[in-house]
């Protein structure tokens, strides 16, 4: 069980940075109220609690790619690695304990984003358990995507495509803050082809109860994820020989 | 008891040899100081050895077990202290201690003990529970020796440990490796020659990847018909022929 001293080691290492916190909870909050207070003082229903926390959700979860990334990159290019590298541990227990202590924290994050948004007057029911089952494979998703980019690129490249860019990415093709079949045409269609959509359009299906709604978008987020975690282990596997030369 | 054993070891990357062909014999509770230049091949050496790098050719024996066909028993037995300080930063030092006790095969209550005994043996106490980015450079330098020394490993390379010290903590460095000759096989790379001279058994001097001599520094200085071991070592990495 040695991934989970490795793990457990990790978990400290992101929930020690004030910085990790402040971005994983504290922005996507800040964003769900600012939302909130625009709805509260206009007249048409543009971020209606239902729908924006699920999005809110799922923007949140972009942040766990972040946290993972930069993590991994970190280590990489630390002496701490090769230490870790000539111990016994194996490519399983460094892809475990990474990817392990990640799970209860988007689980948490989308806990607290659920939590903040009753007070905004989402309502309290089993529909909201539901939606935070169907998040799983999102929460998985951004893991996977972090394991990848922080095996690929260094920490500050890290901050610059899963900080700025996959963010904003799962923001604007989410659906978060505007449907995006109102813009249609080709943003319409790639953010189609790509999984933040569906992942909203999921947690929102799960929390109106239109349970027949859920799979044919989950399916599209549980693809994407499998196909990223399974690049990720594979791109982690030759870069950990790689990096040890 | 021999405690390594390379056969012909060799790295090459593209069009260049880093280790050429080492065939080396360290005994088991030694403490041999691999010297060189800069590029000679100590560190790649080094890493071949804990089966960091696979080699190109040529294989290495440690207490019995191969670094190719078996370097989940060679990693068992080992441990290193890289180059440049190896530690968790966001974690203690406690933590970074009891974290490589654990990965090493020791439960909680052992990690702990292990643990307490290093910070106690390391002088590390008023810094036991601080995280290790907050500590100083020679605090966490002295750390990163005493996570390779937690396993309790019966091989344990040691690249560059002084490195970035200053005179005292080095001093107090040297007093700890001192206590550990004879009891764990040790490889230190260095390129301070009183280290090499004052610590090791014998001396491994390297250049351009190959072993150019190796004995005491008694011996190096008489083979090389020079007055201070500085002195031989010039001669000797200078030398183009190889002279064992």
């Amino acid at each position: 069980m040695r991934f989970l001293l490795f793990a457990s080691r990790n978990q400290k290492e992101i929930l020690r940075d004030p910085l990790n916190l402040a971005f994983g909870i504290g922005f996507p909050l800040v964003v769900l109220l600012l939302l909130s207070t625009i709805q509260a003082n206009i007249p048409v229903s543009l971020f209606e609690i239902e729908k924006l926390a699920p999005g809110i959700a799922v923007f949140g979860l972009s942040f766990i790619s972040l946290f993972s990334g930069t993590l991994i990159a970190k280590d990489r290019s630390s002496s701490l690695m090769m230490r870790l590298f000539a111990s016994p541990l194996t490519a399983s227990d460094f892809i475990l304990g990474y990817a392990l202590p990640l799970f209860p924290m988007a689980i948490m994050q989308s806990v607290v984003c659920f939590i903040v948004s009753f007070f905004l007057g989402l309502p309290m029911n089993v529909n909201v358990m539901l939606a935070l089952l169907v998040l799983v494979p999102t929460a998985l998703l951004f893991i996977g995507i972090g394991l990848l980019a922080g095996s690929i690129f260094t920490d500050k490249q890290v901050g610059g495509i899963c900080g700025a860019l996959l963010t904003n990415l799962s923001a604007w093709l989410s659906g978060t803050w505007f449907d995006v079949n109102l813009v249609g045409g080709s943003f319409k269609t790639i953010a189609y082809l790509l999984p933040f959509v569906h992942a909203v359009n999921a947690g929102k299906a799960a929390i109106a109860g239109d349970y027949e709604l859920i799979f044919p978008d989950l399916w599209w987020v549980i693809g994407y994820a499998l196909g990223i975690l399974i690049i990720a282990i594979f791109v982690f596997k030759k870069k950990m020989n790689k990096d040890a030369v | 008891m021999i405690a390594i054993q390379t056969i012909r070891l060799t790295k090459q990357y593209k069009d260049k040899i880093a280790v050429d062909a080492l065939d080396l014999s360290i005994d088991q509770g030694e403490l041999f100081a691999l010297l060189g230049v800069n590029g000679a091949g100590k560190t790649t050496t080094i890493k071949m050895l804990s089966c960091l790098t696979t080699p190109t050719s040529g294989d290495a024996v440690l207490l019995g077990d191969s670094i190719l066909s078996n370097p989940k028993a060679v990693k068992e037995k080992i441990n290193l202290s890289p180059q440049e300080t190896a530690v968790a930063d966001n974690l203690t030092v406690k933590e970074n201690l009891e974290l490589i006790a654990g990965i090493y095969g020791c439960d909680k209550k052992t990690a702990q003990r292990n643990a307490a005994e290093m910070i106690s043996a390391f002088d590390l106490a008023e810094v036991a529970n601080m995280k290790v980015k907050t500590a100083s450079g020679g605090m966490q330098r002295r750390l990163s020796i005493a996570m390779a020394l937690i396993s309790d490993p019966q091989i344990l390379f040691l690249d560059e440990p002084t490195l970035g010290l200053d005179v005292s903590a080095r001093r107090e460095l040297w007093s700890v490796i001192k206590k550990l000759k004879g009891k764990i096989t040790i490889i230190l790379t260095t390129h301070y020659m009183e280290e090499a001279e004052k610590l090791s058994d014998r001396i491994g001097i390297m250049a351009k990847g190959r072993m150019k001599a190796v004995g005491t520094s008694a011996e190096l200085i008489s083979r090389t018909k020079t007055n201070t071991f500085e002195d031989a070592f010039i001669v000797l990495t200078s030398e183009a022929e190889v002279s064992k």
